[in-house]
């Protein structure tokens, strides 16, 4: 056995144990039978679609390629996290310059200190994770801002009133909205490896690199994490907040949605 | 005068809360009473720019207030609004805000007294006084920025009569001390009446 290759009859092997899940489901009348078949369906066939694409984009070797698919992922993810930002006007183009500063930083840099050389094969699976990233933190920061100017919209005034400008008047909303949205991460670096293995790691251990370097690498690439998600959380609040409040240092009326 | 309100007319979410509204404000003491919803809060925001009419225009010393840097009204003509919303951390803090802000430095001490506040509270955490002490930081807030006029929006609507007693004190002694001018919003026709020489009603 070595390891890195798969049958299509392992995997189905492995449906066992989602049959084994759908079982519990029944057993307890928990009614998940068919959200779990639907989940297992799902990963089957994105996965698979996925992996033609990036089959040819290995084969083909061409960094052209890699761009555009990084390109597709920074769009989809720029839809996805705009729709949990929906009470921030002008929401859409932050979150895009956002996601494709975070990969355009990470991966310049990995590749930079020659962590990786330029190929598609080390690069499409970091831009996906720096992209995952960074539109959940993004995400999660623009939706807390949102809520925020509404829920605090009386002490912004006050502040606004004693002459303050609309940066001064929105700082501690950013400051808590950037919080929210990297706590999960710094969270999640720092129990990483007592609670779960990090991907890039248990990936390089199931290719049978020696532990040592797998650790390494994920090392790099978790550090790389923590700068570029960072970097879109402020990025997408520093493009936005401004959008709160008119050009004389007035909070606007806020619509409930801005659709 | 002090300001002059020339046929404004102010929407809020479409709808007009104040139409057409000519008035005259002067230097002194004034008071604007009405019912609620009559707009009365709106037009002491529009007096230091927090909002802008729709229509007409908002005089303020002679000149459009639209003329002027926003900033420098607002630090001029300073806005206690109706409930508290101290901003998190000292006193102090949030007494120094407004100066910090404007590159100047507070008489913190002076600012409290004035308020009808002592010293003592300036190390407090702001957030966990009382709403009549919140009420008090916050009109020292606006008094540490030495502003010529004033604006309360029913400075004493969340107070009991003792307090609201205090407070009305508190603005005739400033208004005396200080030659201070200020315009008062309240729904209260006696509490216009105590404090004001003119009243506008809307």
């Amino acid at each position: 056995m070595t390891g890195t290759s798969v049958g299509l009859a392992d995997v189905a092997g492995a449906l066992a144990l989602v049959a084994v899940a759908i079982g519990v489901s029944l057993w307890e009348r928990a009614r998940l039978e068919g959200e779990i078949a639907v989940a297992a369906a799902r990963a089957f066939v994105q996965l698979t679609a996925v992996g033609f694409v990036i089959k040819f984009i290995f084969e083909r070797d061409n960094l052209v390629y890699v761009f555009a698919l990084v390109a597709v992922m920074v769009t989809v993810g720029t839809f996805t996290a705009r729709r949990r930002a929906r009470r921030v006007p002008g929401a859409f183009w932050a979150l895009f310059t956002a996601l494709t500063v975070a990969a355009g930083s990470t991966l310049g840099l990995v590749v930079a200190l020659g962590v990786f050389d330029p190929k598609p094969r080390f690069l499409v699976p970091v831009g996906g994770i720096v992209i995952g990233n960074a539109m959940t933190a993004s995400a999660v920061a623009l939706n807390r801002l949102g809520d925020e100017v509404r829920a605090r919209a009386r002490e912004i005034e006050a502040t606004l009133a004693l002459g303050a400008t609309a940066t001064e008047a929105a700082r501690p909303l950013i400051r808590a909205s950037l919080r929210s949205g990297l706590i999960p991460l710094i969270d999640q670096t720092k129990t990483t490896g007592l609670v779960a293995f990090p991907g890039i790691m248990v990936g390089s251990l199931l290719a049978g690199a020696d532990p040592v370097d797998a650790v390494r690498l994920q090392l790099v690439i978790l550090y790389a994490l923590l700068g570029a998600v960072s970097l879109s959380a402020l990025t997408a609040m520093a493009l936005t907040y401004r959008n709160f409040f008119t050009p004389a240092h007035q909070l606007r009326e806020l619509p409930e949605d801005d659709g | 005068m002090a300001f002059e309100l020339r046929d404004v007319t102010a929407r809020r979410g479409g709808r007009p809360v104040l139409e057409n509204l000519s008035a005259v404000l002067p230097d002194g003491a004034s008071c604007v009473a009405g019912p609620s919803g009559a707009g009365k809060s709106t037009l002491l925001r529009l007096l230091n720019r927090l909002v802008d009419p729709d229509e007409g225009a908002v005089v303020y010393d002679g000149g459009d207030v639209r003329a002027r840097d926003v900033l420098e009204l607002r630090r001029e003509v300073s806005l206690v609004p109706q409930l508290p919303a101290l901003r998190e951390g000292t006193v102090r803090d949030n007494v120094e805000l407004g100066p910090r802000l404007a590159g100047r430095t507070a008489d913190v001490e002076r600012a409290l007294t004035l308020a009808g506040l002592d010293a003592s509270f300036a190390p407090r955490d702001a957030t966990r006084l009382s709403v009549g002490e919140q009420q008090r930081v916050m009109l020292a807030r606006a008094l540490a920025l030495e502003p010529r006029v004033l604006l309360l929006d029913e400075p004493t609507s969340a107070l009991d009569p003792a307090a609201r007693d205090a407070v009305e004190r508190t603005l005739l002694d400033l208004r005396e001390r200080l030659s201070l001018s200020y315009v008062l919003v309240t729904h209260d026709e006696a509490q216009a009446q105590r404090l004001a020489d003119t009243v506008l009603h809307l």
